[in-house]
């Protein structure tokens, strides 16, 4: 198995998603919810962004729109300098739900994508999948029906069906939200040793500040109604972090002060 | 599994022998209630002779070509109507009402439009099967979670390859259940043609059902039915059985 060599930390670590003035409204039968509202944004190759804000502030909306699931109404949504057209295995998506089939296995499970990207021979593919099925610590269930699987250990298949593919980036929505504290915390762990020795991008939503300050190089908070990013943190702390740290826990009371200041003045104004 | 076969032998021992003693009473007329040897000699007799085998050798083959043909129309329809509104306000609206209609209202008009002929036979069990079909695939395919699509799309599935490894797939538990639906509605209607229409290109179950009655054979009556019963049995151990097996262990539903 061919690994990435980690990138170097220079100041010349070139851009990975560029998202520039983008807009997205949605009209369900009741109400126009302005979803995103000229927002712009950019994410360098290799970097762990955290989007941190209440329900409906669009933070699912950005990862459908870097995944290709849906198109801005107005601004550009670029990778690698592209404009985004569709999906692709390039930027993977994972959910909340660990979104697994049903009617395949576990390995199954991971060979789906793999099957999708072009030039693999089926030996190739099988070899993918088993390497990162270990690498989430669950090759020996590979054969398992993912009925059989806890909560945890099904995120786990779920990331292991993200990365097979090797996608350049990695958009995660909420991905632990349904998941017990002590198996979320063992994650965190997984989730920091993965992306050190793979250096996807990633970009995580999430409402839990500390969970995101945990993860995340940057932090960016946003607001609702209409969804915009209302202020941005560098989270300069090493790694691997531990999710219960006093160092840790500055940064995200300080983050959820800022959170809960403009939440109330949103509620008052 | 020894004890499950020794339960389902010994409850089926007690109901001959109730039958058994129900003709020792003398309530009823012979000629309406046979003992079961007189059953079991009739099917012995009707069985070396070859007319039962040719029967249900009819009957088996009306079933599965009009079954068959009911899925290879029904499926696709029921794809269809789930993924476009206009068909499911054409399609999906005529199914609907045709589904409640029983299927033996459907022989007067076979037998106008086709005259006694296999036609008239398998357009009947294609009429009773279809509808039923159409609607099973239809609520399959509304009732999968749209997390699999959303997830498969953004790995790059998308059109056919989404239709044949997502849609199909999940919604398999919704259409074997059609498809036993189906199966079962298509046995209803073959037997109301076959009880109805003479046809002179094969001599089915129902027709030997209905010359029984014709003779006041009652042995002959019973006899038939017993077959009727172990075919559909048979079919749904062997057919249906070990798919709702692999649906039940893969997707972690039903009782072990």
């Amino acid at each position: 198995m061919r690994m990435e060599s980690p990138a170097p930390a220079t100041e010349a670590v070139p851009t990975k998603l560029v998202l520039e003035h983008v807009s997205k409204s949605f009209q369900t039968s009741s109400l126009h919810v302005q979803a995103l509202d000229d927002v712009t944004l950019r994410i360098a190759e290799g970097e762990f962004v955290c989007l941190v804000g209440p329900s409906g502030c669009g933070k699912s909306t950005l990862l459908n729109l870097i995944a290709g699931l849906d198109r801005p109404d107005g601004g550009t949504v670029q990778a690698d300098g592209q404009p985004i057209s569709g999906p692709g295995p390039h930027r993977l998506m994972m959910f909340q739900e660990a979104a697994l089939f049903p009617w395949l296995t576990v390995l199954g499970n991971v060979l789906f994508g793999l099957k999708l990207v072009n030039g693999l021979s089926s030996a190739e593919r099988r070899e993918k999948a088993e390497y990162f099925l270990e690498l989430v610590g669950l090759k020996r269930f590979m054969h398992s029906n993912v009925h059989e699987l806890s909560g945890g250990m099904r995120q786990r298949v779920a990331l292991a069906r993200s990365l097979a593919p090797n996608p350049g980036v990695l958009l995660m929505d909420e991905p632990f939200g349904a998941l017990d504290a002590l198996t979320r915390e063992q994650l965190y762990g997984d989730i920091q040793r993965i992306w050190s020795q793979h250096r996807k991008t990633i970009v995580f939503v999430t409402h839990n500040v500390r969970e995101a300050v945990c993860l995340g190089d940057r932090v960016i908070l946003f607001s609702p109604n209409p969804g915009r990013i209302r202020e941005e943190f560098s989270i300069p702390l090493p790694r691997p972090r531990d999710i219960n740290s006093v160092d840790l826990a500055r940064y995200s009371t300080e983050i959820t002060r800022v959170l809960k200041g403009y939440v109330q003045s949103e509620v008052a104004g | 599994m020894i004890a499950r076969w020794a339960v389902a032998s010994l409850f089926f021992a007690c109901l001959i022998g109730l039958w058994q003693l129900a003709v020792n009473a003398h309530i009823w007329s012979p000629l309406l209630l046979p003992s079961p040897s007189n059953v079991f000699i009739y099917l012995w007799s009707s069985l070396e002779d070859g007319t039962m085998l040719e029967a249900t050798l009819v009957t088996v083959r009306r079933l599965l070509i009009g079954y068959g043909m009911g899925i290879l129309i029904g499926l696709p329809l029921g794809l269809l109507t789930a993924s476009f509104r206009w068909s499911q306000d054409t399609i999906g609206v005529l199914a609907l009402g045709l589904q409640t209609l029983p299927s033996v209202c459907w022989v007067p008009l076979a037998l106008l439009w086709f005259g006694q002929t296999e036609a008239a036979m398998l357009f009947v069990v294609v009429m009773g099967t279809l509808w039923s079909l159409i609607i099973a695939t239809d609520t399959g395919v509304r009732t999968i979670p749209p997390i699999y699509s959303r997830a498969a799309r953004s790995m790059g599935s998308s059109g056919f390859h989404t239709w044949t490894h997502v849609i199909l797939p999940a919604a398999l538990p919704f259409l074997l259940s059609g498809m036993k639906q189906g199966w079962a509605f298509a046995w209803r209607s073959l037997m109301a043609a076959e009880i109805y229409v003479t046809i002179l290109t094969g001599f089915g179950l129902g027709h030997l059902l209905h010359y029984g009655r014709e003779l006041n054979a009652m042995d002959q009556v019973i006899g038939v039915m017993l077959v009727i019963v172990m075919i559909g049995l048979a079919v749904d151990k062997t057919l249906f059985a070990p798919v709702e097996r692999f649906l039940h262990r893969r997707w972690g539903t039903g009782r072990q």
